[in-house]
């Protein structure tokens, strides 16, 4: 089974990143951009029958920092 | 007096910080490869040394806090042995949890690599006793994701608990209160930006780095 993660900044904190993004997209002249934010997107290929905890512990304990990240979870048929 | 040096594979301040550990101490470190999974009983001392460990892979420090020798740190962290993260150090004591918060991308977005101005909040722990409190030095800074973050109810703690060590006398990185170094709740753990081991001796051009490694070993006679 595939699981796609996706690890996001938790608002409020700071993108420099994004923000870069967004003037570069404004740069090259797309002036309806109000704000870009950046994140991650992990894919795992894993055994069948991984279990939403372990997915979940996954993403606790390794693909994201709860301190500054939020994780969402997308499984994959 | 016994210390140890961790070294990951993109650690590369390693070396650096062994010759500073070497002459305050007057003994060299163990390098301790980040495989073991012990670390010798007698040590006082440990290192976290500054680099692209994991090649910053996934977060900086990320999978380096998750190799089994950090818990090793963390265990002898527990027993009181003092343990210095520098740089990427820092990162990885963080992303252990050793040391509240996180450090993120600088807020200028650059690659910072300069002599910052600092001071010294906290001159009772053993890294900084040999400083005065609200003493002005100057430690070369290089880094990238050196922003310090943490929640507004952590940072009031550790302001009110004095565990911030030292603060920028500058705006650098975007750092939240401008924290530049972080102590633990029992003051033997400290994670700190910039490099105090790279101006240990006069051809360095400043020293300001000596005395933080003199306090520690000075630390160390005083609990003997």
């Amino acid at each position: 089974m595939k699981a796609r993660i996706f690890v996001t900044l938790k608002s409020g904190v700071l993108d420099p990143q994004g923000k870069a993004i967004h003037h570069a997209l404004e740069g090259l002249g797309f002036s309806g951009v109000n704000d870009a934010r950046a994140g991650k997107l992990i894919e795992l290929d894993l055994a069948d029958g991984t279990s939403d905890d372990d997915l979940d512990a996954m993403c606790r304990k390794l693909l994201a920092n709860t301190v500054i990240e939020n994780y969402r979870i997308e499984k994959v048929a | 007096m016994k210390s140890a040096v961790i070294v990951f594979p993109g650690s590369n301040c390693d070396r650096d910080l062994a010759v500073a550990f070497e002459k305050a101490g007057g003994r060299a470190p163990e390098m301790i490869w980040h495989r073991e999974t012990e670390l010798p009983d007698d040590i006082d001392l440990i290192g976290v040394p500054g680099g692209f460990s994991y090649g910053d892979y996934l977060r900086s420090g990320a999978m380096a806090a998750r190799s089994p020798v950090m818990q090793a740190v963390a265990r002898a962290a527990e027993r009181g042995v003092f343990v210095l993260g520098i740089c990427n150090g820092f990162q990885v004591l963080t992303e252990t949890g050793l040391l509240p918060g996180a450090l993120l991308r600088n807020a200028g977005g650059k690659f910072v690599c300069r002599d910052v101005a600092l001071t010294v909040e906290n001159a009772q722990s053993a890294f900084t006793a040999r400083y005065d409190h609200g003493e002005s030095i100057s430690f070369p800074v290089a880094h990238h994701d050196g922003n310090y973050f943490a929640d507004a109810e952590t940072l009031d703690r550790l302001e009110g608990d004095g565990r911030v060590a030292l603060r920028y006398a500058e705006a650098v990185n975007g750092s939240a209160r401008n924290i530049a170094g972080v102590l633990n709740a029992a003051g033997n753990v400290l994670g700190m930006m910039p490099h105090p081991e790279r101006v240990i001796e006069s051809a360095h051009g400043n020293t300001d780095g000596r005395r933080l490694f003199d306090g520690i070993i000075e630390g160390l006679l005083a609990r003997a």
